[in-house]
């Protein structure tokens, strides 16, 4: 497992997967996410902390437009996934969703078996063409998501039948199957014991050979254990962005510092 | 709280709060307690006392209804009354009215006691054939019609005493009730009872009470539920078919899809007041728009269904959107993370989550549909039927009754043998219920998520 060695760790692409520029959110007449500009890489793992209500699961929420489904909330700015505007108004937030997979804060398998909660994205997306590729990519997605040992004996097996961190990760399983390009995590250890945060914390690294991953999470501590980049929310606006390094151990803006020393928050 | 600074205050008030003694208000909390427990147990005690109080009641008058008293004797069927051209051709044969008949039975009837022994000198001959019913010539000339070859021949038949006969048996008539009796005579009861220790006469399980069409007040041995079970059960066809698609698409819509707006808020209140809407009132709505204006027939299962329809819709309705609620906003997240579009979070992932509950509610309001009443008598489902409607689909056309409608017209005749009837076609449609009620349970049970 990853300890605080923050030095040793270094951004592995300097590509720009998503870049945000002037994004503002509004639930209504609040206005949640204030003149956000961020740029996230490839194959990195980036890391959103910041106090409860900072918005930084609703911007988490915009990058893969799951916000669309909320009453009254409203978008403005650009956000750009590979240079193309992903609130454009050709762009249909079923494929794009496909692109950028999502894990909720709560593990939420469907009450299906656990080859049909990884099966159904490849299944409704039509990337399988047989029984047997199908097979091949509930195998793979369950091998990523470091859980096949666990339930290749138990494939038929609900997969609400499974321990916290197990759903989690089927969950996680269930996200990689459709091969995203990125994964949005909401605070994804927040209802998980020590251990199994653990292990999904491992899994979240080794994601990152494949995926950008964007992690939303409390636990700074979490944030330094397994990010390169980290983004500090305070009062819905993006106060700080830099290597996780950095923003640990020498904060520029005096609110980073405060919050990342305890406090504010 | 001036305890809190005075050191010696707090000692004595700990001296007064011993935990072994309940103090005065604790005391008042479990007494308001206890006597909360009491009114709930005395109001469930009150229902349960009114629901058996209701069986007992209908189950006593209505349990006799499902036994009749027959009797057997051979009937001569002479050939000069009923075949006077003796071509055994039924259009001729049919110029015979049940006139021709009933003395054919009377004969036969004498013969039989005589043979047996049984004295009928006190009993004249117009209160002996009194004592079989008034359908039984019209039953033996319907038979005849369609064998003629049997015209000339002594065929034992069967037919239905008279419902006060029928009641004797049953104790709802006495030797003194039938001296007050202008229907019935004492002589006629003492024959009756010769006739059980001869075994010409005998009380046992009638079928036809179940599958028998309405009869006129006449006649009330012979009426049956054939028709209006037939009836409600077209109705039910009706119902189903067209409340579950409308009722589940329509709540589908407002529930997951249909903006929240004025309009819809509009039309919430709507659905949620026409749920509360006099079901009399949807009888007038039927007869003026599906009767007068769309030109359906009357008493038709057909104009009952649309009617308990549009009645139904809204308890399906409410049922499924409460249904669809109750699924947790999780699974359609992860439906629609996983880059499943609206309509597929909603058909693969909520819907199966939401049938149990779907199911439980069209159930109920299917229950509540075939037991209801006053919207059928405003479209002409009150009429006295005896044609068993043809079968699906163009029965649904044909004129019939229903389960409740005949209690009702039941209730509303004046021979007593009706009040069993009555209560017996009460057994019958809470049977139904029951028989539905336990079909939703078991329903959700079997699909009620089971992980």
């Amino acid at each position: 497992m990853n300890d605080m060695r923050l030095t040793e760790r270094n951004v592995t692409s300097s590509e720009i997967k998503i870049s945000a520029r002037q994004v503002d959110v509004f639930y209504g007449e609040t206005h949640a996410i204030k003149k956000v500009d961020v740029a996230i890489p490839d194959k990195t793992v980036t890391a959103f902390i910041g106090p409860s209500g900072c918005g930084k699961s609703t911007f988490l929420r915009c990058l893969n437009r799951m916000n669309d489904t909320i009453d009254g909330c409203r978008v403005t700015g650009d956000i750009l996934l590979d240079g193309e505007d992903i609130y454009d108004k050709r762009v249909d937030p079923v494929q794009l969703r496909a692109k950028v997979g999502m894990v909720f804060q709560k593990p939420n398998p469907f009450p299906k078996s656990i080859y049909d909660n990884v099966a159904y994205g490849p299944r409704i997306h039509g990337l399988a063409r047989g029984k047997q590729e199908l097979d091949e990519i509930v195998e793979k997605s369950l091998r990523r998501a470091a859980i096949w040992d666990e339930v290749k004996d138990r494939l038929q097996a609900p997969g609400t039948g499974l321990s916290g961190g197990q759903q989690q990760r089927l969950c996680i399983a269930r996200a990689v199957a459709t091969s995203p390009e990125v994964l949005l995590m909401d605070e994804p250890c927040s209802a998980l014991d020590p251990i199994a945060t653990a292990q999904v914390e491992e899994l979240i690294d080794e994601l990152r050979e494949r995926f950008s991953v964007v992690i939303v999470t409390h636990s700074m501590q979490q944030a330094a254990r397994v990010s390169q980049k980290t983004a500090f929310f305070h009062l819905g606006e993006l106060v700080e962005f830099g290597d996780t390094g950095q923003i640990f151990t020498t904060p520029k803006d005096p609110r980073t510092e405060s919050y990342i020393t305890g406090r504010i928050g | 709280m001036t305890d809190l600074s005075a050191a010696p205050g707090a000692a004595g008030r700990a001296k007064t709060s011993s935990i072994l003694e309940a103090d005065a208000r604790t005391r008042r909390r479990n007494a308001a307690e206890a006597r909360f427990k009491l009114y709930g147990m005395l109001a469930v005690a009150t229902g349960v006392l009114a629901l058996i109080l209701l069986l007992i009641s209908i189950l006593s008058n209505g349990l006799s209804s499902f036994r009749q008293t027959f009797v057997t004797f051979d009937v001569p069927l002479s050939a000069e009354t009923l075949d006077p051209s003796g071509n055994r051709n039924p259009d001729e044969m049919s110029k015979v009215s049940t006139f021709g008949y009933s003395p054919l039975i009377l004969n036969g009837l004498k013969e039989a006691l005589s043979a047996r022994g049984i004295s009928v000198e006190e009993v004249p001959d117009a209160d002996l054939a009194n004592m079989i019913s008034r359908a039984a010539a019209a039953d033996l000339r319907d038979f005849v019609l369609a064998n003629p070859q049997v015209v000339g021949e002594t065929l034992s038949f069967e037919f239905l005493a008279n419902g006060r006969i029928d009641g004797f048996f049953k104790g709802r008539v006495t030797y003194e009730s039938a001296e007050r009796d202008s229907n019935v005579t004492p002589g006629q009861l003492r024959v009756a009872e010769a006739m059980v220790a001869a075994g010409l006469m005998e009380t046992r399980f009638n079928w036809g009470f179940i599958t028998g069409p309405d009869a006129s007040g006449q006649r009330p041995e012979s009426a049956g539920l054939g028709v209006a079970i037939l009836g409600s059960f077209y109705m039910m066809l009706v119902v189903l078919v067209l409340t579950l698609p409308i009722g589940v698409a329509a709540s589908i819509y407002l529930e997951e899809f249909a903006p929240k707006n004025r309009f819809t808020d509009l039309i919430e209140v709507n659905i949620s007041n026409l749920a509360a809407v006099p079901s009399i009132v949807f009888g007038i709505l039927g007869l003026a728009v599906f009767i007068n204006f769309a030109g359906l027939p009357q008493s038709a299962p057909i104009v009952g269904g649309l009617v308990l329809t549009l009645m139904t819709l809204p308890t399906i309705i409410i049922a499924t959107r409460a249904s669809l609620k109750s699924v947790p906003p999780s699974i359609r997240q992860a439906a629609l993370g996983v880059g499943a579009s609206k309509m597929q979070s909603v058909f693969h992932h909520v819907l199966p989550l939401a049938a149990p509950g779907i199911l439980t509610g069209t159930i109920i309001g299917l229950a509540q549909a075939l037991g209801e009443t006053a919207p059928l008598l405003l479209i002409g489902m009150v009429a006295f039927v005896r044609e068993y409607p043809e079968g699906l689909p163009q029965g649904l056309f044909d004129p019939a009754s229903a389960l409740p409608v005949q209690v009702y017209q039941w209730t509303q005749r004046s021979d007593p043998a009706f009040v069993e009837r009555a209560s017996g076609a009460i057994i019958v449609l809470l049977v139904f219920l029951v028989l539905m009620n336990a079909v939703a349970v078991l329903l959700r049970r079997r699909f009620e998520r089971r992980w």
